[in-house]
């Protein structure tokens, strides 16, 4: 006699990229209900389609709350986001549910943190700025001190936040020139001493940095983090960069530090909200450089990306250890 | 008396050296006191009878010049490392000794230009201008994607200081492989960077990223050009910050703008500026900036004050900190 195997129901929220959608096709493990669009699922459809789901595969676009968990109902018992942040998930309520979370950790780090270095030397060497002039005419001869800014030689580097991605970042900045690497947070690292970080409370950080990277996680504690008492610290001559999530800067706070020449200048990769409305003041200023959430956008760490979570929601439909699961 | 002119805008500092020195030896100068570059015929009239000229990169020193100066020029001082401007043949039959400003803007220089690399890898400049102009959706993904170093081949064309110092920087960015060529092997640089010797052919084909940082000459002008391109992975970034007469911008359009390389950024070009209606303004996958490389306040700042102290002790018939070997 032959057992018909429980068909198990996944739900994709976006068209991800192809690596990720064929593994899951041909392990035929579950069937796939995808969401099959480059643009985010509406609320309404993802309340549908995950009815009776299993597993639910989703981007960190995605807020997934009690409510998508109720609407889901009691078969869901894997959540694998294409993300190594999630902010986006409610993890009390997954808890209680007994969901098991895969994320994408590591996969992404290295992108992310040439991403976050190529923001720290476009805004510090103000490079929209001289695109600007040329194509518009403000380019004429050299000039000693036209479009000069700041070096990392000789600098004071500070990392709030010395995990996976803000120590490659600390790692790429080194051979810069950069004097002294200092970092904040809750416990000293181990691993700090291979770039020779020096754990230091944030305010010396913040009063000796010629450069700020923010790359820590968004929790209740960094939330509004970056605010005004924040900016005051600063050096008059220091750039702030943010690659971790828009809501550990005070956005009005920044813009005031910024006009009123408390700091130097800042660059954002994330900010709140996403994406940022066109007419946004910050949008408008030469000194802040603003990049719409592009982190991990390389094509090789995109796919990557996509088999984790694929392999992630696999191995949580099948009950088997995940390559990457979220502790909760 | 001995007269200098200076042409071009100088930090206070290098006033202060000058005139400290100046003291010692009753010098009297002249300064061309402006932001913007002497006219030609100003030069040629305030060259003469001088015996110390202290210039920047858009002056041509050529005999015209020299000989509107006149036998009393003993010391021509650049605020360049590059000496392209500068007719060395005309400087060298006359017994000129010249002074220019290597090294100190090696780190500016090397920055900028990976500054430039990671802007075209990762489409910056695309990405901000969707940001200003509404074209930033919520988060998808393969939206603006870009090319990662990791995993790389970065191909160096012309290993110098500033060759070295930008395999420096890109190495941790996890690298996989360096090579270079240039006129023969530069086996004691190439060791610092482990970087393999190879043929400019091999060059094109292998690499990922491509960095020019050779001098501009007689042999290196116009050699980046659809024999190399033509060569080179349609995934491919080009990045030049040497200088514009070493690409042929033609040539260069065209690999542009039917995929035979990925992106270029240029911090170099002909002529420079360059007329905002030239075709590589009209390119998503060029990025073009204008000259910036050696532009952080402290490097202008040192290099000023070199090009004053080589002056100096040009005319005071002394070793300079950095002669130019003619």
């Amino acid at each position: 006699m032959h057992f018909a195997q429980p068909v198990l129901r996944v739900f994709v929220t976006r068209r991800i990229p192809q690596e990720g959608l064929e593994l899951l096709q041909r392990a035929a493990v579950c069937t796939v209900s995808l969401w099959d669009s480059d643009e985010p699922v509406p609320r309404a459809e993802l309340l549908k389609g995950v009815e009776g789901a299993h597993g639910l595969l989703c981007l960190l676009s995605d807020r997934i709350d009690a409510e998508v968990l109720d609407a889901a109902g009691p078969n869901l018992k894997v959540i694998s986001t294409m993300s190594v942040g999630f902010d986006h998930l409610a993890i009390d309520e997954i808890k209680k549910r007994s969901i098991r979370v895969g994320y994408t950790p590591d996969v992404l780090t290295d992108a992310t943190a040439e991403l976050t270095v190529a923001l720290l030397l476009a805004t510090a060497r103000r490079l929209p700025e001289g695109i600007q002039e040329v194509k518009s005419g403000g380019w004429s001869s050299w000039k000693p001190l036209w479009l000069c800014g700041y070096g990392l030689s000789g600098s004071t580097v500070g990392v709030i936040g010395l995990g996976r991605i803000g120590l490659a970042v600390a790692r790429r900045l080194k051979p810069f020139g950069v004097k002294r690497l200092l970092y904040s947070g809750r416990q000293p690292k181990p691993q700090a001493q291979e770039v020779d970080g020096e754990y230091v409370p944030l305010d010396s950080l913040l009063c000796e940095s010629d450069f700020v990277v923010v790359s820590c996680a968004l929790s209740p504690e960094t939330q509004g983090l970056c605010d005004k008492a924040f900016f005051t610290k600063m050096k008059t001559t220091a750039v702030f960069i943010n690659t971790s999530r828009g809501a550990v800067v005070n956005q009005e706070d920044l813009y005031e530090a910024l006009t009123a020449g408390q700091i130097a200048a800042a660059g954002l990769d994330v900010t709140t909200p996403e994406p940022l409305p066109t007419d946004h003041p910050l949008l408008a200023l030469k000194n802040c450089v603003v990049l719409p959430h592009i982190g991990s956008a390389t094509y090789s760490t995109r796919g990557i990306m996509a088999k984790l979570t694929a392999n992630n929601l696999l191995a949580g439909l099948t009950g088997e250890a995940m390559p990457s699961e979220l502790k909760l | 008396v001995l007269v200098v002119t200076i042409t071009n805008l100088l930090w206070i500092h290098t006033f202060l050296s000058l005139c400290s020195s100046l003291f010692f030896l009753r010098v009297q100068f002249e300064l061309w006191d402006s932001d913007d570059p002497i006219p030609r015929q100003e030069l040629l009239k305030k060259v003469k009878g001088c015996d110390g000229l202290l210039c920047v990169l858009t002056e041509k020193i050529d005999a015209e010049v020299l000989n509107a100066a006149g036998p009393n020029l003993k010391v021509l001082s650049t605020m360049s490392v590059g000496f392209d401007h500068l007719s060395l043949g005309e400087l060298k039959k006359r017994g000129i000794r010249v002074g220019y400003t290597p090294e100190v803007l090696t780190d500016a220089v090397a920055e900028l230009t990976i500054a430039l690399l990671l802007a075209t890898s990762r489409r910056l400049i695309e990405a901000t201008h969707e940001a200003k102009t509404g074209g930033w959706g919520t988060w998808r993904t393969l939206w603006l994607c870009g090319y990662e170093l990791a995993d790389s081949t970065v191909g160096i064309f012309g290993l110098g200081r500033i060759g070295v110092a930008i395999a420096e920087r890109l190495k941790p960015f996890k690298v996989k492989k360096f090579i270079y060529t240039d006129v023969a092997p530069r086996p004691e640089l190439a060791a610092a960077i482990q970087a393999e010797y190879v043929s400019m052919d091999e060059l094109a084909r292998q690499s990922d990223f491509l960095a020019v940082c050779c001098a501009l000459t007689p042999e290196t002008q116009g050699i980046c050009n659809k024999n190399l391109f033509s060569k080179m992975k349609n995934t491919s970034i080009f990045i030049n910050t040497s200088r514009g007469g070493v690409v042929n911008q033609e040539d260069l359009y065209e690999a542009l703008s039917t995929g035979q390389i990925a992106g270029a950024g240029l911090d170099v070009t002909v002529p420079e500026p360059l007329p905002t209606n030239h075709p590589l303004f009209t390119l998503k996958n060029c990025v073009i900036l204008p000259h910036i490389a050696s532009a952080s306040y402290t490097t202008r700042n040192a290099m000023s004050a070199l090009a004053a102290n080589n002056l100096l002790a040009g005319l005071r018939g002394e070793p300079m900190p950095k002669e130019l070997q003619l």
